[in-house]
């Protein structure tokens, strides 16, 4: 899989800029509540990322994820945003309310954790499901 | 007329935008090109709803502390509406994309007339 | 066939370009989107959420049934994508070499 940019200036470039990129993702995510910003933004900042350094770095990519594993990781997505919910089911709330959760802390905390939780479970789920279209469009899904 | 163009001049330009979408989809022959034309009407949707959402003098709407009332920030509601169509919008891309990548696989062609042509022959 | 569509494409822009002013003014700070309920999620979503941008408010806590479907949206599309392309079928017509080689634009 030795499907690199043709020229040495993109390689490079895009090699100094993608730990740039994904960085910003982290941001985009964590702060997203005191600035704009939010899960699927982060989301597609960590896809282009993925995408960015499987097509530069090939097999020795930092995160391979391909093919299967990101079609599971996009479930495991979706799994988590639904079980924050079912766990404010569980400890007596309605579905979501995350003013129910079991955390020490004062509500709007709990709150602001609750809505972490989801907006990871909406990054891995928007990154992994772009990772799949990538893959499956360009015909690289078997290993 | 001055308050024409700054009030309803806007949505002139995005239903021409928004045009762009139908004339793609009905006149073209290539297939890819009509899921271009589709997704420029996607764009011109989500710009007449991003633009609903505009008041004079308002902020982003991320609060200031300090700086309270309706009328400081922008309508909120429009922007996390499009927020989640942006991404539906790239994800059936990415379907359609498959869709086409079969079709043509199958059939050789993208071309409508051609398509058709080949489909009813067989 | 595309006559008729063009006439209704034609009869789209008129009606489009005679009702423009029944549309809600952009930039008025009492126009009708702006007064029905946002200024609820406005005025008091950062008491009630703990997070001062309301569209991360709006977004997972008031609507937060609403953007599990959409994520789950997503994920089928990723599914449906993948499962699309990866099937290994291959295509079960007897002429399809001589359709390729007679249709093909470049011969």
């Amino acid at each position: 899989m030795n499907n690199r940019f043709g020229t040495i200036v993109l390689d490079i470039s895009f090699r100094v800029i993608i730990p740039f990129i994904m960085l910003y993702g982290v941001y985009v995510l964590i702060h997203g509540e005191d600035s704009p910003g939010g899960g699927f933004q982060a989301g597609a900042l960590f896809g282009i990322a993925v995408v960015l350094s499987r097509l530069v770095h090939g097999e020795q990519a930092i995160l391979n994820v391909s093919g299967d594993k990101a079609l599971i990781l996009a479930g495991i997505g979706t799994a988590i945003y639904g079980s924050v919910g079912v766990v404010t089911l569980l400890f007596g709330g309605n579905f979501l309310e995350y003013g129910t959760l079991p955390l020490n802390i004062s509500e709007p905390g709990r709150h602001a954790l609750g809505i972490l939780a989801i907006e990871l479970g909406v990054t891995i789920c928007v990154m992994s499901t772009i990772v799949v279209i990538f893959d499956a469009l360009v015909g690289r899904e078997e290993e | 007329m001055q308050e024409f163009f700054t009030s309803y001049f806007i949505y002139w330009v995005i239903f021409l935008l928004f045009l762009l979408g139908p004339y793609g989809i009905i006149f073209k022959n290539n297939l890819i090109k009509k899921l271009m034309a589709m997704n420029v009407m996607q764009v011109a949707v989500i710009l007449f709803f991003l633009v609903l959402g505009q008041k004079m003098g308002g902020e982003i709407p991320v609060e200031v502390p300090g700086l309270l009332g309706a009328g400081h920030y922008i309508n909120p509601l429009p922007h996390a509406l499009m927020l989640t169509a942006i991404v539906v919008s790239l994800a059936t891309t990415g379907v359609s994309l498959a869709l086409l990548l079969l079709v043509q696989k199958h059939y050789g062609v993208l071309e409508e007339d051609e398509l058709l042509r080949r489909m009813n022959e067989r | 066939m595309k006559l008729i569509a063009s006439v209704a494409m034609l009869c789209m822009v008129g009606i489009f370009f005679t009702t423009t002013a029944g549309l809600p003014q952009i930039y008025n700070p009492h126009s009708a989107p702006s007064e029905h309920v946002s200024p609820r999620y406005i005025e008091k979503s950062t008491k009630e959420t703990g997070s001062p941008n309301f569209v991360t408010a709006v977004l997972a806590d008031y609507r937060g049934y609403d953007t599990l479907g959409e994520t789950t949206v997503i994920f089928t599309a990723g599914l449906a994508t993948a499962l699309l392309l990866r099937s290994r079928r291959t295509p079960s017509f007897k002429n399809e070499q001589a359709c390729l080689v007679k249709g093909d634009p470049d011969e």
